[in-house]
């Protein structure tokens, strides 16, 4: 970005809630299912029908502003939306306009800079999903009406994020709480998290924003940060060539890494908001609000703190382990097992989130049990195994959840600690090796891993490698003196 | 012929053997073939009745049946009857058939009523004469020359022409109170929220009430009770408990009733007028008391009305747009042109007129200066009615200015028009109920109706008074 230059930039979030039925009928939200089959008169906008709230919304969107920071209004009201489209049966969608449910709220996002931001969030409000349309079926569209009243809770947040990171920051941070509240799967490629970005560009220092673009349709958080930073940049361009920006929504196309427009002001359409008035205002009183609050779990910022504290873990680890509330969950039931709170941590950042990452898997799905990583981990603490043999026995427990005490057992892979066995299999080395304990003499210590190599490949890898390596550097130095 | 006071009387004839079911049924039948011409009727099911009325029919001789047994009712096309035709009277849903059934019919036929057929009515009940159907006029059966009023018009006039014992109708602003006024039947509107509004094509969600039209006040309390009370489906129905009004009626009650002078002023017809104060005497020749009140913000009531109901009827009607169901232009090459063709061409100019009303107070910009202006005058008519009954018991007014009139007459003066409904729509901004009673004739022996109101769920008095009338004044 030009120096001169800073980005104002707002992001509406759209976060389909993970409810059974949908927010307005008692349909099911099931996705993949056949076209047309998730519907009745009520979501098809028949005539006659009526909505009646589903109060799971309610509760899953109180959840996420308090999770936020939010002010939970007492009293919030039902708007309609009004625009013609095919997949919006009504004619109008349901959602909230003057008085939303959450309101004043902020979360925190750290920058790549260490720099700690509290980005605001304007308002939280609840609504109703439109169908598909299906363009690509020669000349006739088509419309799939199942996703009609899947519930949404949108996310609006303040205009203060700076820079294409910073949304992507912000975003993140989004999804990691609805994961971890549960009220959403924040899957952004099949469009249960959806993200719309309001840019300008002003001279820094300007205390009057620039004119916005509205860019929508970016489905993967990479293509959030290159749509905001291609509209930055593309603002920019033209304030330097003297021409204007235009009020307008654009969007994204994620194969070219362009934004095209879609409407210009003078478009945008009167959505005429008002009440709905076939549904009562919703009221939220103190019980219920103090029972949504203390079902509302540790959230991941606290969780990370408590791993610091608790596991005296880096900050680094404590981020990567409460990433997502699942991985937090796995290594607290390992660290229940063992009081090795680091190497726990080593194997799950290590090995098993390779694994999942190779596998597209994740954590609820991996087969090595909590309880057997751990065992594993006070194999090796107790000097049972090397380090070495654990990572040698990890496929063999990976394949079939086995204990890795039965592996080391039935192997015979316990770690050989006698001194007199290990000084044995040494003298016997170093005897059948002269040329190379020349060359250690000669002092080209180098050859103390060759030697180590040998060792491990005679013991099978069972020698204790402290041992060995202690032995080795015994006998050799009474060579060097003699 | 019909031999029955009410639908008890008749439950009790059929009983005793007295009267058949089926042949009552079929009476209705000739006779709605006879009357074709009164064009009352949009379907008429005459292919189920004949064998539910011989299965009530034996319900009721085995000494257990609903609480409507055998009542023929018809009821308003904008109600929906799974598998049945649902037009609402207009073009753009001439082909469409219910694929669910609203609350109240399912109440009703629970109860072992017979619905008989559905109804004509004013085009998504947006009129006061009928006239905006697109099955045509519905005419009125004291002088075919006449309108019935609307918008329920059709269902005024199966009960006014003897083709039913009783039908329902909705009351957005007088819906059914102005026809069953120019037909001279009973018809009753009740509080907003008594009633599930599931299943009725909503015209302007915050006005609309299902109510009936009868020829007495038991049938009409008989009723009100099947169909009142809480429904899931309906968020805005009311938990407040239904009171067995068919069986508290006849308990005595006497009222103060109030006489709001500012439904008295300009526009009142001479005719009716004189009636209401004919009837007004005889009321206090019964010891009724009698004291005038006001309503001072009566004349914000028809804009208020106007501005409100089309803002809700805008957004409602959106959905009749050909995309999914209902009537679709042929010739269109874009969606743009599929929306603006098929609404053109299927929706009547009334309805046209009133969307575009509602478009209009709704857009950005005007929206504060109109529909939340609308709001707040909504709330001090309100208000009045709050203050007014605390010192009244029921308020007594015309249920429209005029008799019926002419066909044509006022068609091409939609303002005109909308006066007719001058009297009712406070009802419908106020959310209280409201009934016509059929009391006086004028020298042609056109039917002139009043108005009773009462308080919010207060239906009961409504109907305990309504029935002291008609035991007392009327038919004397």
């Amino acid at each position: 970005m030009d120096a001169k230059y800073e980005a104002v930039i707002g992001l509406e979030v759209h976060a389909q809630l993970l409810t059974t039925s949908k927010v307005f009928c008692g349909c099911s939200t099931k996705f993949g299912n056949e076209p047309n089959t998730n519907v009745c008169p009520i979501c098809l906008g028949h005539p006659g029908v009526l909505p009646v709230l589903n109060k799971k919304v309610v509760e899953f969107t109180t959840l996420m502003g308090l999770a936020t920071n939010c002010k939970i209004n007492s009293k919030s009201v039902f708007a309609r939306k009004n625009y013609f489209y095919p997949d919006l049966p009504k004619g109008y969608q349901i959602s909230q306009y003057e008085l939303p449910i959450c309101e004043h709220g902020w979360i925190e996002v750290t920058t790549t800079d260490k720099e700690k931001r509290k980005i605001g969030i304007t308002r939280i409000h609840m609504e109703e999903d439109a169908g598909k349309s299906i363009h690509d079926r020669g000349n006739e569209t088509l419309v799939d009406v199942n996703r009609c009243g899947v519930p949404l809770m949108e996310i609006v947040s303040e205009p203060e994020l700076k820079t294409a990171e910073e949304a992507y920051l912000y975003l993140s941070k989004i999804r990691q709480i609805v994961r971890y509240l549960g009220i959403c799967d924040g899957n952004m490629e099949e469009g249960s998290l959806r993200c719309d970005a309001n840019i300008s560009i002003r001279l820094k220092g300007d205390s009057v924003l620039g004119t916005k673009t509205e860019i929508k349709n970016m489905n993967s958080f990479r293509n959030v940060e290159r749509a905001i930073n291609y509209e930055i940049e593309r603002q920019i361009d033209l304030v330097e060539n003297n021409e204007r920006v235009v009020q307008e929504t654009l969007l994204w196309n994620a194969d070219l890494n362009e934004a095209f427009s879609m409407r210009s002001k003078e478009e945008a359409h009167d959505y005429r908001y008002f009440p709905d008035p076939d549904l009562m205002p919703v009221f939220v009183d103190d019980i219920w609000l103090k029972n949504i609050s203390a079902s509302l779990p540790e959230l991941p910022d606290i969780k990370k703190e408590r791993f610091v504290r608790q596991y005296l873990l880096p900050v680094y680890d404590a981020e990567i382990l409460t990433q997502s509330k699942p991985i937090a969950d796995y290594y607290e039931k390992v660290v229940s097992y063992t009081d090795d709170f680091k190497s726990a941590s080593n194997w799950i950042m290590g090995d098993v989130l390779k694994i999942l990452n190779e596998e597209k898997k994740e954590i609820p799905n991996f087969s090595i049990s909590p309880e057997f990583l751990a065992e594993l981990i006070n194999l090796i603490k107790s000097g049972a195994i090397s380090g070495k043999i654990a990572k040698d026995i990890f496929p063999e427990m990976l394949a079939g959840n086995i204990s890795p005490a039965a592996i080391v057992k039935k192997k015979n892979l316990l770690q050989v600690s006698d001194v007199k066995v290990i000084e044995k299999t040494v003298d016997e080395i170093l005897s059948s090796h002269p040329q190379e304990v020349e060359e250690y003499l000669s002092g080209k210590e180098k050859v103390i891993g060759f030697f180590i190599g040998r060792i491990m490949k005679q013991t099978a890898g069972k020698a204790n490698p402290q041992i060995a390596n202690k032995i080795l550097h015994e006998k050799l130095n009474s060579l060097k003196n003699n | 012929m019909i031999s029955y006071s009410n639908n008890f009387d008749k439950i009790e004839k059929v009983r005793r053997g007295e009267l058949s079911l089926r042949s009552n049924l079929e009476y209705f039948l000739k006779k709605i073939e006879a009357k074709k011409n009164l064009n009352a009727f949009n379907f008429i099911f005459n292919e189920d009745v004949l064998s539910i009325a011989d299965s009530v029919e034996s319900k009721i001789k085995s000494g257990s049946y609903g609480k409507l047994a055998g009542m023929v009712i018809a009821v308003k096309d904008v109600l929906a009857i799974k598998n049945k035709p649902l037009t609402c009277s207009s073009k753009i849903l001439q082909e469409f058939r219910s694929i669910y059934t609203a609350t109240v019919i399912q109440k009703l036929i629970d109860e072992d009523a017979i619905i008989i057929g559905k109804t004509n009515c004013d085009e998504f009940a947006m009129g006061s004469s009928n006239e905006n159907s697109a099955f045509g006029n519905v005419l009125n059966p004291v002088d075919e020359s006449r309108v019935p009023g609307g918008s329920s018009g059709g269902s005024a006039v199966a009960v006014a022409g003897g083709l039913c014992d009783a039908s329902l109708g909705t009351d957005t602003g007088g819906s059914i109170r102005q026809p069953a006024s120019f037909c001279g039947v009973f018809g009753l509107k009740p509080t907003y929220g008594r009633v599930s509004r599931f299943g009725l094509t909503a015209f302007a969600s915050s006005f609309d009430s299902i109510g009936a039209f009868t020829n007495n006040v038991t049938d009409v309390a008989a009723i009100l009770e099947v169909i009142s009370g809480k429904d899931e489906n309906d968020s805005t129905s009311s938990n407040k408990d239904v009171p067995a009004y068919s069986k508290e009626i006849n308990n005595h009650f006497s009222p103060v009733v109030g006489i709001p002078k500012e439904y008295f002023s300009e526009g009142l017809s001479v005719e009716v007028k004189n009636a209401i104060e004919n009837f007004i005497e005889q009321l206090k020749e019964n010891n009724i008391t009698v004291k005038e009140i006001s309503l001072p913000n009566t004349e914000y009531t028809i804009a208020a009305y106007y501005i409100l109901t089309t803002a809700e009827a805008s957004s409602n009607l959106a959905r009749y747009d050909g995309a999914r169901y209902g009537y679709r232009s042929q010739d269109s090459s874009t969606l743009l042109q599929m929306y603006n063709n098929s609404r053109s061409e299927a929706l009547g100019s009334e309805v046209k007129r009133r969307i575009m009303l509602g478009t209009y107070v709704l857009s950005s910009g005007y929206y504060d200066a109109y529909y939340r202006k609308a709001q707040k005058a909504r709330r001090i008519i309100k208000n009045d009615f709050d203050e007014a009954f605390t010192q009244v018991d029921l308020i007594l007014t015309p249920t429209s200015p005029t008799v019926a009139f002419k066909i044509g007459e006022k068609s091409s003066d939609p303002l005109e028009m909308y006066l007719s409904d001058i009297y009712t729509t406070s009802a419908n901004l106020a959310g209280i109920p409201g009934i016509n009673i059929p009391a006086a004739k004028d020298k042609d022996g056109l039917p002139i109706g009043i108005q009773l109101l009462s308080p919010q769920f207060a239906e009961l008095n409504l109907l305990k008074f309504s029935y002291f009338i008609e035991k007392n004044l009327l038919n004397k």
